[in-house]
């Protein structure tokens, strides 16, 4: 790998989670991958080796790290298994919008139990209906006195219903469009809020996928986040920093699909030799390579431009997901032609890292929506020029 | 309760090799681990200190670079670190060892209990905690697997044993040496990692304690060793070449005639 210049602390971090997912991952990513039962124990690893709090401000008992620090434990927990990684990093999806936009009486009581560790969170915006268009959701959220009631589903939620703390998004007044949705912080058990059905997935099945059902759901005033109409800026404000998250999956997925392929190469003999001793092997090993670390430095790029405190960072926020993410399904599915036939079938582990990056090209914005940012942003920069 | 581990910095025995000259251990370039079994007693004392409360403070006697094995102990939980460490110490057999480790623990003072793993991966020997235990006249209860209740002045454990285990009841203090069937080894956490880094190590020398100086060292160690040598490597067993068929035919036949033989 390329020398990042890491502090000390970030190489910590980057040993630590590489101890975990080699101890503690990698044993059993296949067996999850296979049952799709929650990685429970993995997290108890996790949160007992503080990791759960990375990204999370010491005040509220986190490690007081950033986007990097988040981006590094990704992506080391990926290259492992970039299902049970979600559990780690789909949290923090649920608990960015928390820490961006929520008061301190919110900050206090949800931030602690997840920074130890203690709960896992999730975000819920797409629906059935409004997936890449947000905008056309219908579940609706009613202020009645001290408590809005919720009634609607969302659908494809990762953490869903294993997760404690949940950030969803509802209309609160539909009549204006995107302007009149809302953020609500929710907790598992409340009247009305229920799972529907349990997806069975392509990839990433060690990490649970449900719907979330509500059914005149009372939620407590309190537990709004930020005003009303504010529902989509805290969406964006919070893709904006979790997109390097899924940018450091994909890196993670494809850096251990190659590893594999290094590996297997050098063994694999034909013709009286390895096949790693072949110039055509070499160049597709080579090519891996060279395109894992320019999406890895585009990344922590990025990652390092949020946390340096930047405020328009948005377009490079959907570039490095979109570069990451495209790059991973190229490496991993020729990372299964190096294995050939032996790559096609589940005793080896290369047909898992193919199957399970391909959601990075899909989930928080497919690549042609993260194409749209950027678009839009190149634009609206020539226009101000 | 004031828990003590002993632990010993020994070379990562998947990685070592023989000098065929010398017959020795070739120690340059080979990296250094905890002594495996070390690591099921640092856990051991992490637990109790979790169960009972008190602090847990890890001693090893080695050269200067038995300071990172220490500094790993703090990643996993340990509180305070003791490094007893002098020239006068070196080439200590287990007797002179468990004499000076026995010497250190006194000075620590006011301990409840002291663990240490069941045998170091390197000499393989078991004779240090009993040694150390028999030096302070303390009850020693050997190849511990569960230590299920400390009060009143007694713990009661497990030990294991080729038959199966015996309950026994102790007072304290007390010296144990645990089996790594007692637990599972946490993880190293984040904050252990940040403390480990600048946590202070305690120094101490022969004249830091109360020591007989014949009883160290050399001078101190009534073992010697007379040779040390490789066993003679089992005879190569026989290679069959050629098509796969063939050669299970040639080895199922070749079995048979033993088989008669």
């Amino acid at each position: 790998m390329l020398d990042y210049l890491l502090t000390d602390d970030q190489k910590m971090i980057r040993d630590l989670c590489r101890q975990i997912t080699d101890e503690k991952i990698r044993p059993v990513s296949a067996k999850y991958d296979e049952t799709q039962e929650f990685p429970w124990d993995v997290v108890k690893v996790m949160a007992e080796s503080d990791i759960c709090g990375l990204y999370i401000d010491q005040q509220y008992g986190g490690m007081g790290g950033g986007i990097m620090e988040l981006v590094i434990a990704t992506e080391e927990f990926s290259k492992g298994c970039g299902g049970i990684a979600l559990a780690f990093a789909a949290t923090a999806l649920g608990t960015l919008p928390i820490m961006l936009f929520g008061n301190e009486d919110q900050k206090k009581k949800y931030l602690p139990d997840i920074a130890s560790g203690k709960k896992i969170a999730a975000f819920g915006i797409t629906e059935p209906a409004a997936g890449s268009d947000a905008s056309a959701m219908q579940t609706t959220a009613v202020l009645k006195g001290d408590h809005y009631v919720l009634n609607g589903m969302k659908h494809f939620i990762t953490n869903g219903g294993d997760a404690e703390t949940y950030v969803v998004i509802a209309m609160t007044d539909k009549t204006k469009g995107a302007r009149g949705a809302s953020a609500f912080i929710l907790e598992k058990g409340m009247k009305g809020f229920e799972f529907g059905k349990k997806e069975d997935k392509l990839g990433i099945r060690a990490s649970s996928t449900r719907e979330l059902i509500f059914t005149d759901c009372k939620v407590p005033k309190e537990n709004l986040l930020a005003k009303e109409g504010m529902g989509f800026i805290v969406t964006m404000k919070t893709f904006d920093k979790s997109r390097p998250g899924i940018g450091a999956q994909a890196v993670g997925i494809a850096q251990g699909s190659l590893d594999a392929a290094i590996e297997y190469s050098r063994q694999r003999h034909q013709f009286g030799k390895s096949i790693s001793s072949f110039q055509g092997i070499q160049f597709m090993l080579a090519d891996m390579a060279t395109q894992i670390e320019s999406a890895r430095a585009l990344v922590y790029g990025v990652a390092r431009m949020i946390d340096s405190g930047a405020k328009d960072y948005s377009k490079y926020s959907a570039m490095c997901k979109l570069c990451a993410s495209e790059m991973a399904m190229k490496v991993t599915t020729d990372a299964v032609q190096i294995f050939g036939g032996y790559g096609y079938i589940k005793e080896y582990p290369v047909e898992k890292y193919m199957r399970d990056a391909k959601i990075t090209q899909i989930y928080e914005g497919t690549s042609q929506i993260q194409k749209n940012v950027i678009g839009l942003a190149l634009i609206k920069e020539a226009l101000k020029k | 309760m004031k828990i003590v581990v002993c632990m010993k910095q020994v070379p990562d025995t998947t990685q070592v090799k023989i000098d065929p000259q010398t017959n020795t251990l070739v120690r340059e370039g080979v990296q250094s681990i905890i002594n495996p079994f070390d690591v099921y007693a640092i856990e051991e004392g992490v637990r109790l200190r979790e169960r009972f409360g008190g602090t847990v403070t890890v001693v090893t006697m080695g050269p200067p670079q038995a300071e990172n094995a220490l500094r790993e102990a703090i990643t996993v939980g340990a509180d305070e670190a003791v490094l007893v460490s002098d020239r006068a110490f070196a080439g200590s057999d287990t007797l002179a060892t468990g004499y000076i480790l026995a010497m250190a623990i006194k000075k620590i003072g006011d301990v409840d209990i002291i663990i240490c793993g069941k045998q170091a991966s390197d000499g393989d020997t078991a004779q240090v905690g009993p040694g150390i235990a028999t030096q302070l006249d303390l009850p020693q209860v050997t190849y511990v697997n569960k230590i299920e209740d400390i009060k009143d002045g007694h713990a009661v454990m497990h030990r294991m044993t080729e038959e199966g285990y015996e309950i026994v009841q102790t007072s304290m203090p007390c010296l144990i040496t645990v089996v790594k069937e007692i637990n599972e080894p946490r993880l190293p956490s984040l904050k252990g990692k940040m403390k480990a880094k600048s946590a202070p190590i305690k120094a101490m020398k022969a004249i830091d304690m109360d020591v007989d100086e014949s009883r160290l060292g050399l001078t101190g160690s009534p073992t010697w060793v007379s040779k040390i040598f490789t066993p003679p490597s089992r005879p190569k067993g026989e290679i069959f070449e050629g098509e796969a068929d063939a050669c299970a035919d040639k080895l199922v036949s070749t079995l048979k005639d033993h088989l008669k033989g």
